[in-house]
C-alpha cells in the first residue's frame, strides 16, 4: 500500500465503531465552487478570482453554465507573461480591478479570491487587497480569501469568504445578548427564522453573510451566534475572537434539528418552555405531517453518503432519525468533532463514518454496501445510475433550501424522487 | 491577466481528457489539484457518458507541497496501472502541477511500466482545450503507431482512417456513423477511427490505410500532417458539412482512391436543395445571420447559410486562434469583418449592433441570443446537455444537411405565418411587452434593440409616434427597423425621429 492511499484505522473513538480516514484522489470541488451561491447572495459583492483558464472553467461548469446577464464574478486568468515577474502581475491586476470597478459602481466589495496557481506562485492577496482598499475605499472595500483546491474543499471557500467578513464586522456597544446566525442561507429560510425568532422574543437577530455587503452585523461580547451550517470552522474561531460564543446545537434540518437549533437560543434567551412551545408548535407540526408522506416510500432504504459538502453527518442523522432510512456509510471531507458534537450523539451506532476520501476504494466499499440510494457529486452521479444505482447529487442540497421546518419535506422530497423515478420507469 | 467570465474553451488538459475518454484501455493519470476533478461532470453529465472518464488525479494538498509530490505522482501512477490495467497510458500536468514543476513524463518512465507512457506537454498558461486535444492526439499517434507492415490485411478495397472525433465534442458521434455510411456506400473501407472508440492496437495500425479523413481539423491536423511525413499518408481535410462540401468531399475521395460516386451522388438522400427552393423558403432569403464558434464549423456553416439558404450573413468569427486565418479570408469573401475573440462580451457587443435575425453559434451564443430576444441555432462546441439530442443528428454528410436545414429553419418564422404577423402586429402576442412565445414567452427582458449599439456622439431622439408605430413592427424584425432608420435619419442629420422617419427609411431601405 502506497503513502498516497494509506488508509487508517482510527480506534480512539469510542462511542462507535472505527472512523476509516483516507487519503488518496478526492473527487470533490475545491473552495471556489461557494462563489456560485455566495454571489446570489451577497448582492454587491463582486468575487474576482486570480487563478487559471481551469478556476474560470470549473465555476463555470459547477454553476451548470448558468449564465447570468451579468453575473458578480469572474476571473482574472494568470498567462505566461505575468509568471514572468512578479511586480508585473500586482500592476496587471490593480489594471483589472481599476477596470472593473470603473465599469460596475454597483460594486460596494470586491474579493480578491486566490487559488491553487495564485497560491503556489506566493501572490499574496492580501496586501494587494489592502492596497486596493486604500485606493478605493470608502466606495469600494476589498478583501481577499482563499478558494485553492490545496486548501479548501468546496464548502471551505464558504468559511473562508465569511472568515474574511469577521474583522470587518463593527464593533458592537450593545449590553443586551445578540443573536448572530452564521452561514448563508436561501433568502426564504431566513426570513422564516427571523420570524421564528422574533415570536420567541429574541429581537436583535442578524445574519452572516448580509444581504447587502453594507449590513455587516455589529459583534462584541454579547454576540451569541449559532452555525447554521455544519462547515464554518474558520468562521467560527473568528467570530471567538471577536468575543462571540457559539450556542452549543445540532443543525437545523429536520424537525428535530430545527427544534433544537431554536431551543438552544430560546435557553440562551430564558424563553419560557410555554412561549418555546407556542411559536414553535405549528412548524413542527408542518414538518411533521410533510414528513409522514415520505415515510412509506425512504423507510428502511439504504443510503451511502460520498464525502462532499460536509453537511453529510446532519443529513445522515435527519434521514435515519425522522424518515426511518438505514444508514450505510457516511463519507465528509471533514469531521469537526466539536461542531458535529451534537450530530454524532443522534447518530445510530452502527453507522459507517469516513472522513477523506480516496474514491476507487470509496467506490468498491459502496458495491458492497448494498445501497438503494447514493448521495454524491456530479461526476460520479451518471456512472452509478448506468450500473443500477440511483443518486441523489450532493450539489442540489446545497442549492435547494432545506433547512428549517417548511423545507423539511422538501430535503425528503430530494431522496425520495431518485427513488421514485427508478420505480416509474418500465424501460 | 485577462478577465474571463465565461470561456469558450477549457485548459489544455481537458483536451487531452476528451482524447483519452473517447479512447479504450488508455488511462490518463493528471497531477492536479481536488477541484480540478470537476472535469469529470462535463463527460458525465453534459455528454451523459456512462462511464468515468479514465483519468486519475493526484488531488495534491498544500501540506503535501512541502513533502514529496513526486512520490505522490508516482504512487497514483503505480495505482491506477494496478487497478485498471490500461494498454497505454499518458501523463501530464494541470496548471497548478505545471507551476510546481515535477516532470511528470520522467518519474513515470522511472517506474518501469510494462506498456507505453506517453508524457505530455501542454502549457496551460498559453494554450487551450482543443490545442490540448490536437497535441494529446499527435502525442499518440507519435508514439504508438507503426509502419505499414507485411502482415496488414490484404485489401481489394481502398481504407481510410477518421481522425478527430473525441468525447464532448459536437455530434462527433453522430458524424462517425454518418462519414463511415457515407464512404462505405463509395466502396471505401474504414480502417480504424480515432481517438474515438480507438484503443491503441487500433493506433498501431494507422499506417494500413490508404489515406486520412480530417474530420475535426483543430483536433486531428497536427496528428495528420504527421502521418503524411512520416508515411506519406495523404489526407483530406474538406470537412463534408453541408451539400456542396460533401459533394466535394466526395470528389476528393474519388480522385485519390478512383472509385465511382456515381451511386452515392444519384441517391444523394438531402433533402436541403429542394428545401431551400420550394416556395416557402422564400422566407428565408435574406435573412441576416451571425456566425460564432469554432472555426470549421463556422466556415462551413457561412457556405450553407450563403450558397445553401440563400441568408445574408452579417457577421460571423471564431474563438480558435489558431484558424482565425481561415476565418478571415472567408469573411472577406463575404464581405464583412471577422471577429476572433475568445471574450463573449465582444460576440455579445457585435450582436446587439448587427441586430441579426438569425445566430448560429455556441451555447454562449444561445443565451446572448435568448436576451436580446433573437433565435439561435447551436452548430459548435461548447454546448450544453441538450445538445447532445437522443435522436440521430449528424452535422456531416448528406443526413447532416437535412438536420442542419430543420434546426436552423426552427427558429425562424415561416411562410404565411409571417406575413400573418406583419397584418395583425398589433396582436397582444407579438407586443413589445412580449416574448417572442417561440422563445420561451413571458414578459419581455429589457428591450435589446433600445440600448443599441453605443454611438459617442448620439442625440438621436425618438419622438412618442415613432416608437409606437415601431412597436407594432414584428418582434424580429424590430431591431432591424431601428437600426436602419437611426442610419437613415444620422446620414440626413435627423435629431427626432417621427413616424415619418421610420417610413421613410423603410422605403429606402427597401425592407
Ligand atoms: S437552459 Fe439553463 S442550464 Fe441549459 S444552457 Fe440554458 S441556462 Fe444553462
Ligand atoms: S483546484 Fe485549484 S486550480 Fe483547480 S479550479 Fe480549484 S483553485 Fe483552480
Amino acid at each position: 500500500m502506497s503513502g498516497n492511499t494509506a488508509l487508517k484505522r482510527d480506534t480512539r473513538d469510542s462511542t462507535r465503531g472505527e472512523i476509516i480516514r483516507e487519503r488518496g484522489q478526492r473527487e470533490v470541488f475545491c473552495g471556489l465552487t461557494g462563489i456560485v451561491w455566495l454571489h446570489r447572495k451577497i448582492q454587491d459583492a463582486f468575487f474576482l478570482v486570480v487563478g487559471s483558464r481551469t478556476c474560470a472553467h470549473l465555476i463555470q461548469s459547477a454553476a451548470g453554465v448558468m449564465i447570468f446577464a451579468e453575473p458578480r464574478f469572474a476571473t482574472a486568468i494568470i498567462s505566461e507573461r505575468d509568471l514572468a515577474g512578479l511586480a508585473d502581475m500586482n500592476d496587471e491586476l490593480d489594471r483589472e480591478v481599476e477596470k472593473l470597478l470603473a465599469r460596475r459602481p454597483d460594486i460596494k466589495l470586491l474579493f480578491l479570491v486566490g487559488s491553487c496557481p495564485s497560491e503556489v506562485i506566493k501572490l499574496d492577496l492580501s496586501r494587494a487587497a489592502e492596497r486596493l482598499s486604500g485606493r478605493f475605499m470608502p466606495d469600494v472595500r476589498v478583501l481577499n480569501y482563499s478558494g485553492s483546491g490545496i486548501e479548501t474543499t468546496f464548502t471551505q471557500g464558504e468559511d473562508a469568504c465569511l472568515a474574511s467578513l469577521v474583522p470587518e464586522m463593527p464593533a458592537s456597544t450593545s449590553a443586551e445578548p445578540e443573536l448572530l446566525v452564521a452561514g448563508a442561507l436561501a433568502d426564504v429560510v431566513e426570513d422564516q427564522f427571523r420570524t421564528l425568532f422574533a415570536d420567541l422574543g429574541i429581537e436583535r437577530v442578524s445574519f452572516l453573510p448580509p444581504q447587502r455587503s453594507g449590513e455587516l452585523p455589529a459583534i462584541g461580547s454579547n454576540t451569541r451566534y449559532l452555525l447554521a451550517q455544519p462547515f464554518l470552522t474558520d468562521t467560527a474561531r473568528a467570530l471567538e475572537e471577536r468575543g462571540a460564543r457559539r450556542l452549543d446545537a445540532p443543525f437545523p434540518l429536520g424537525e428535530e434539528g430545527t427544534t433544537a437549533w431554536l431551543a438552544a437560543a430560546a435557553r440562551e434567551w430564558g424563553v419560557s418552555d410555554e412561549v418555546f412551545e407556542r411559536v414553535t408548535a405549528p412548524g413542527r407540526e408542518r414538518a411533521r405531517l410533510a414528513l409522514g408522506r415520505y415515510q412509506d416510500e425512504l423507510a428502511g432504504k439504504r443510503v451511502f453518503f460520498f464525502p462532499d459538502s460536509q453537511l453529510e453527518v446532519p443529513l445522515a442523522r435527519f434521514l435515519a432519525r425522522e424518515l426511518d432510512m438505514q444508514l450505510t456509510e457516511v463519507g465528509t471531507p471533514y469531521l469537526h468533532r466539536e461542531h458535529l458534537a451534537r450530530e454524532l450523539e443522534w447518530l445510530p451506532d452502527d453507522v459507517q463514518l469516513s472522513e477523506g476520501q480516496d474514491v476507487d476504494k470509496q467506490i468498491d466499499r459502496c458495491w458492497a454496501a448494498e445501497p438503494d440510494i447514493v448521495v454524491c457529486g456530479l461526476g460520479l452521479a451518471n456512472p452509478f445510475e448506468a450500473q443500477g444505482i440511483t443518486t441523489k447529487w450532493s450539489i442540489e442540497l446545497l442549492f435547494t433550501p432545506v433547512h428549517g421546518y417548511e423545507q423539511a419535506g422538501d430535503c425528503a422530497e430530494l431522496f425520495a424522487r431518485p427513488l421514485r423515478r427508478r420505480e416509474a420507469l418500465r424501460i | 491577466m485577462q478577465l474571463t467570465v465565461w470561456t469558450y474553451e477549457g485548459p489544455p488538459h481537458v483536451g487531452a481528457m476528451r482524447v483519452a475518454t473517447a479512447m479504450k484501455d488508455v488511462h490518463y493519470v493528471l497531477h492536479a489539484p481536488q477541484g480540478d476533478t470537476y472535469a469529470d461532470l462535463l463527460f458525465t453529465m453534459i455528454e451523459r457518458r456512462a462511464e468515468r472518464p479514465p483519468v486519475t488525479y493526484t488531488t495534491f494538498q498544500a501540506r503535501d507541497l512541502g513533502s514529496d509530490t513526486a512520490q505522490l505522482f508516482q504512487d497514483a501512477v503505480r495505482d491506477a496501472y494496478e487497478r485498471f490495467q490500461p494498454k497505454a497510458m499518458i501523463v501530464g500536468a494541470s496548471c497548478t502541477a505545471e507551476l510546481i514543476q515535477d516532470d511528470p513524463g520522467g518519474l513515470a518512465e522511472a517506474l518501469e511500466l510494462p506498456i507505453p507512457v506517453i508524457p505530455l506537454e501542454l502549457p496551460s498558461y498559453q494554450r487551450k482545450e482543443n490545442w490540448g486535444a490536437a497535441e494529446t492526439f499527435y502525442y499518440i499517434v507519435k508514439a504508438l503507431s507503426r509502419p505499414a507492415g507485411e502482415n496488414s490485411p490484404a485489401r481489394v478495397r481502398p481504407s481510410c482512417n477518421l481522425l478527430g472525433p473525441t468525447a464532448l465534442g459536437f455530434r462527433h458521434r453522430d458524424d462517425v456513423a454518418e462519414l463511415t455510411g457515407l464512404l462505405r456506400m463509395l466502396g471505401v473501407d474504414i480502417n480504424v477511427v480515432a481517438p474515438w472508440e480507438a484503443s491503441p492496437d487500433d493506433i498501431a495500425r494507422l499506417a494500413d490505410a490508404d489515406f486520412n479523413v480530417v474530420m475535426y481539423p483543430e483536433i486531428a491536423d497536427t496528428a495528420a500532417r504527421w502521418l503524411k511525413r512520416t508515411y506519406g499518408q495523404p489526407f483530406i481535410d474538406t470537412v463534408p458539412i453541408g451539400v456542396s462540401a460533401t459533394r466535394d468531399f466526395i470528389a476528393e475521395v474519388t480522385e485519390l482512391t478512383n472509385v465511382d460516386p456515381g451511386p452515392v451522388l444519384a441517391d444523394a438522400a438531402s433533402r436541403l436543395p429542394w428545401y431551400s427552393r420550394s416556395i416557402d423558403s422564400t422566407y428565408l432569403t435574406g435573412k441576416r445571420v451571425f456566425i460564432f464558434g469554432d472555426a470549421s464549423h463556422v466556415l462551413a456553416s457561412a457556405r450553407i447559410a450563403r450558397d445553401e439558404m440563400a441568408f445574408e450573413v452579417v457577421g460571423l468569427g471564431t474563438y480558435s486562434r489558431e484558424f482565425a486565418r481561415d476565418v478571415r479570408a472567408a469573411a472577406a469573401d463575404l464581405g464583412v469583418e471577422a471577429l476572433i475573440t475568445d471574450d463573449y462580451l465582444d460576440v455579445e457587443e457585435r450582436v446587439q449592433e448587427l441586430q441579426p435575425e438569425l445566430v448560429l453559434g455556441t451555447q454562449m451564443e444561445r443565451h446572448v441570443a435568448k436576451r436580446l430576444g433573437i433565435g439561435c441555432a447551436v452548430i459548435s462546441a461548447p454546448v450544453h446537455v441538450q445538445d447532445y439530442p437522443a435522436a440521430y443528428s449528424p452535422q456531416m454528410g448528406f443526413e447532416g444537411a437535412n438536420t442542419i436545414f430543420d434546426t436552423w429553419v426552427h427558429p425562424l418564422m415561416m411562410g404565411l405565418e409571417e406575413h400573418l404577423l406583419g397584418m395583425f402586429s398589433e396582436d397582444f402576442e407579438f407586443s413589445n411587452e412580449t416574448r417572442p412565445s417561440h422563445l420561451g414567452g413571458g414578459a419581455r427582458v429589457a428591450e435589446a434593440t433600445t440600448e443599441s449599439a453605443p454611438q459617442a456622439d448620439d442625440v438621436l431622439q425618438w419622438s412618442d409616434d415613432a416608437e409606437k408605430t415601431l412597436s407594432r413592427i414584428p418582434f424580429f424584425v424590430r431591431g432591424k427597423a431601428r437600426r436602419n432608420t437611426e442610419t437613415f435619419a444620422r446620414e440626413r442629420g435627423i435629431a427626432t425621429i417621427t413616424s415619418e422617419t421610420l417610413y421613410d427609411a423603410k422605403a429606402h431601405f427597401g425592407r
